[in-house]
């Protein structure tokens, strides 16, 4: 029993049919939960007021729009490597779910930045770096609309994932180098002295823990898709040999 | 691999005009640059620098795509890539090919073209250097990109989307050393974009080659 018994697309989709409901049942109960216990029962911030409570949604939607590509990274090196269809598949289906969290993010960020920074929009390490990781999911996702073949689109995609991971980070540093920061540092690390409030950390966590679930769902939804749309291919080129 | 640089540097001088037209469009942005934002001679040498850097790298985008779509479409790519010398070598050969022919003249014409802009005095000498420095990265980044995209049809715009973030690293550093030194600081304020403007040159030169190569070898099955 391993986990790569799940890269046979049969197997996969057995297990991803039995986890899909419980996976989007407790994504809408963490969802709600969070949500409406951050957004009605959390006090407002002395400093900010009421928009302190963007936060519900735009941390986990920015946590989710970076795991998501190291998710992507994680499966183009499996696919590359251990030539698992499911892995390439999943990629694909998670590219569209990164970029959407990546906008939610940045617009969220905007909506908040206006009452807080006074301005919409500053180029800043953090809000810099997240439009070239939104431009870096438009080229992955535009890669595999292009290419035709899917293996040749999977392996293309795949290096390019690699190489734009790296730049990723190299990107990352050098819009450190490159500008003064207005964003304020990480406030959720679990090794440092002063956090967030815990008023907002739990309803936070719940909140993450939704997105979280919502992403694994979609993830999940959308593979499946893939998987049978392929299948699908596979019977009509067949009916088409017969 | 001589024989190749020499065959792919006589292509590009000789056929087409991929050799003259990344110059050409860099002298019209850097035409079009005073219509944009008024001619007052403060302003431009204010972004001077950074114009220069940003239109030296759109004029490298616009012949990235004839590094291998020629030698793809008539085949010779196959031939490179069954030939005794490895594709990785091909990969670095056609991006130094790529560079020798856009990157080098576009840096030697680039303090003419501050001229134009009004870049100021102490300027000049890093803007060139750290172009030097600089585009060989661009090239190299730019036949990996073209090399992701040689199989396919329409890849021209494509390959702009998917190359451009990767640039982003290398403009930021370079165009950093050029903006420093011509607001005249001395060389230990931007000795350290200088540095990893260079390390970027250098780690893309040792490492992209190989992805290069395999992607020419996936477009190849």
């Amino acid at each position: 029993m391993s986990l790569w018994e799940y890269a046979n697309p049969r197997k996969f989709m057995a297990l991803s049919g039995a986890v899909l409901p419980i996976a989007a049942v407790g994504t809408a109960v963490a969802m709600v939960v969070g949500l409406v216990w951050g957004f009605f029962f959390t006090p407002d911030d002395y400093r900010q007021g009421s928009t302190v409570k963007i936060i519900y949604i735009h941390v986990p939607s920015a946590m989710i729009a970076i795991n998501c590509w190291l998710m992507m990274l994680i499966t183009s090196l499996v696919w590359l490597i251990r030539r698992h269809h499911v892995s390439a598949l999943a990629a694909k289906a998670a590219a569209p779910i990164g970029a959407t969290m990546t906008v939610i993010a940045l617009l969220t960020g905007a909506i908040w930045g206006q009452p807080m920074w006074g301005t919409w929009w500053a180029w800043d390490p953090r809000l810099t770096s997240f439009l070239i990781l939104f431009l870096f999911y438009l080229g992955y996702m535009a890669l595999w609309a292009a290419v035709e073949n899917p293996d040749t689109a999977a392996e293309l995609t795949s290096v390019l994932c690699i190489v734009g991971s790296v730049f990723a980070v190299l990107s990352r540093y050098a819009l450190v180098f490159w500008n003064q920061g207005l964003h304020q540092g990480a406030s959720l690390s679990l090794d440092k002295e002063e956090n967030v409030s815990d008023v907002f950390y739990w309803p936070l966590l719940i909140c993450i823990a939704g997105f979280v679930g919502l992403f694994i769902t979609l993830v999940l939804l959308r593979t499946r898709t893939e998987v049978r749309d392929r299948r699908l291919k596979a019977l009509i080129a067949r009916e088409r040999m017969a | 691999m001589i024989a190749l640089l020499k065959r792919d540097l006589a292509l590009a001088v000789r056929a087409g005009g991929g050799f003259g037209l990344a110059l050409a469009f860099f002298l019209i942005v850097v035409t079009l640059t005073p219509f944009a934002v008024g001619p007052n001679a403060g302003t431009l040498s204010i972004i001077a620098a950074g114009i220069l850097w940003l239109g030296a790298l759109l004029s490298c985008l616009l012949s990235l795509d004839r590094i291998l779509a020629l030698d793809y479409e008539d085949g010779a790519l196959e031939l490179l890539a069954t030939a005794p010398i490895p594709l990785e070598a091909v990969a670095g050969i056609k991006a130094l090919a790529h560079w020798l022919t856009t990157g080098l003249p576009l840096t030697l014409v680039a303090p003419v073209l501050g001229v134009l802009l009004n870049l100021p005095e102490p300027g000049y000498l890093w803007l060139t250097l750290s172009l030097a420095i600089g585009t060989p990265a661009l090239s190299v980044v730019g036949t990996f990109g073209a090399a992701l995209t040689v199989g396919l049809k329409r890849g021209g715009l494509l390959l702009s989307l998917i190359v451009l973030p990767l640039y982003v690293p290398t403009l930021i550093f370079g165009a950093e050393v050029a903006r420093r030194a011509s607001e005249g600081m001395p060389i230990s304020e931007f000795s350290t974009p200088l540095a990893l403007l260079a390390g970027i040159t250098l780690g893309t030169l040792a490492l992209l080659p190989f992805a290069s190569a395999a992607a020419i070898r996936i477009n190849l099955r």
